[in-house]
């Protein structure tokens, strides 16, 4: 039996073709990928992103537990309200999960993390808060439901869904989040466009929704969050990380901060471990659409397509692969489709930002 | 569902239709295309080849996924839709229009081997449950 988010019957409604996804029974489009996909790059849609768990850590001394669970550090988290993306690691240095953290106050952090990766992300942070801070109290708040309004008209879509905070979304900076009344609003997201997201009861989810409707805001399928993501360069856990890599083989370097005397886990692992691999952006030359998994053969050895696809922005198709070190952007490779070896160029990514193409 | 009555149809969601000159036109179903979603890429088989049928002779896929496409019966390729390649998406719109390729079967008779509107309707609504 899948999950349901309290948007199924939205969903329904709106003739949404549903899909099992890493348990949840979740929107893969309402009609056509491609023209969700663009309607994010031009005007406004959203996402139900209730199958993600917002988890809240409270009590004396947050700030130290997470400085050791997570591999980016936390102490760049000053300001109230302020965001962090970064891995979670194991001892080994491969990737738990990618989440993002949000500084409260010092008393109360709240995370957000993968559906598919929720129960074991519990599991692994109530064991590691038992060994290091066991009077800190760990709050899955399934209770809470999530939207993501994304687009360059997001804001003023928003504001005109919810009277009276023209001035609160015109304030609110990237990367931030507040909390306005039973709503936690974060400017953040996964397409590579601005926009918001919004945890907020599970019973108003399906109201919050409709007004959003009114506005003029689409609702858009997991297929469009897929390409949006792929396109804007951003790592989907289980495809381009996992417990078999580690941020350094995933292009996550920039949220690892291996400097000072912070101790996180996995950072001995990091510090030890070879990197002769790394994750780059792929733009096919020939025709034919790059897949995850796809072989590449590079002159410093082969490699493999860890997300590709169509991008509907470029009118090409585009990847992330995971390939030997040594292979630079401007490089020519081949990639194995179908049996046939077709030419890539490596490219720098992210491909596209804020509705322009970078590639 | 759009299931043309005219038309004969194949397990693996081709149709296949007999033209005015004996030619057999050959596309994928509206449920074909609408279980593959949005399609972005179309690879046909070159003009003059020899297709055993149900050989693999084409490609098309979609943001989410690629699918092999089989000749419905035997015979030689004698066009190819190559508007297909710059507008995959008219595939989408109208599948029945939107052709692949043409065939001169080696045989016509193999076209009473393929299913009709009635047993294709039956043969999506099987793979269903």
């Amino acid at each position: 039996m899948l999950k349901q988010t309290p948007l199924n019957a939205k969903h329904h409604e709106a003739n949404a073709k549903l899909v099992d996804f890493s348990g949840w029974e979740m929107p893969i489009h309402y009609g056509s990928q491609i023209e969700e996909h663009h309607i994010v790059r031009r005007d406004a849609g959203m996402f139900d992103v209730s199958h993600m768990l917002p988890v809240d850590i409270k009590g004396e001394g947050v700030r130290p537990f997470l400085r050791r669970l997570v591999a980016n550090n936390v102490d760049k988290l000053q300001t109230t309200g302020r965001a962090l993306y970064t891995c979670m690691l194991h001892e080994g240095g491969g990737v738990v999960d990618d989440l993002i953290v949000y500084f409260m106050s010092e008393s109360w952090f709240r995370l957000v993390v993968n559906a598919g990766c929720a129960d074991k992300d519990l599991a692994w942070m109530d064991e590691q808060r038992e060994k290091l801070a066991p009077n800190l109290v760990i709050t899955p708040r399934r209770d809470l439901a999530m939207i993501a309004i994304q687009g360059p008209n997001a804001a003023s879509k928003l504001w005109a869904a919810l009277p009276g905070t023209r001035d609160l979304a015109a304030a609110m900076k990237p990367f931030h989040a507040v909390v306005v009344g039973e709503m936690f609003v974060a400017r953040t997201g996964y397409t590579g466009e601005d926009g918001f997201e919004v945890m907020l009861p599970n019973k108003a989810a399906p109201f919050f929704w409709q007004a959003l409707l009114e506005a003029g805001v689409k609702p858009c399928g997991l297929g469009a969050r897929d390409t949006l993501r792929l396109e804007a360069g951003m790592n989907l856990y289980g495809q381009d990380m996992d417990e078999g890599v580690t941020p350094f083989d995933a292009g996550l370097a920039w949220t690892v901060d291996v400097s000072g005397e912070r101790d996180f886990i996995g950072k001995d692992a990091l510090l030890r471990l070879p990197r002769n691999r790394q994750l780059v952006g792929l733009k096919l030359l020939d025709r034919g659409v790059l897949r995850a998994h796809q072989a590449v053969f590079t002159p410093q050895g082969e490699g493999e397509i860890t997300s590709g696809s169509f991008s509907p922005t470029l009118n090409v198709s585009i990847a992330l692969a995971r390939v030997p070190v040594g292979i630079d952007v401007g490089d020519t490779i081949e990639v194995d489709i179908r049996g046939k070896r077709l030419k890539a160029a490596v490219v720098k990514y992210p491909f596209v930002r804020n509705g322009r193409a970078l590639v | 569902m759009s299931i043309p009555a005219d038309l004969k149809y194949t397990k693996t969601h081709e149709w296949a239709r007999l033209e005015a000159d004996g030619h057999v036109s050959v596309g994928i179903t509206h449920h074909a295309q609408e279980l593959l979603g949005d399609m972005v890429f179309v690879e046909n088989p070159t003009v003059g080849r020899n297709l055993a049928a149900g050989e693999e002779c084409a490609v098309v896929e979609s943001v989410k996924a690629a699918s092999d496409v089989y000749a419905p019966i035997a015979g030689e390729v004698t066009a190819a839709n190559g508007s297909l390649e710059s507008a995959p998406e008219s595939i989408n719109k109208d599948p029945y229009a939107a052709w692949m390729f043409k065939l001169k079967p080696s045989n016509s008779a193999e076209l009473d081997g393929l299913m009709n509107a009635t047993s294709y309707a039956a043969h999506v609504e099987s793979e269903a449950h």
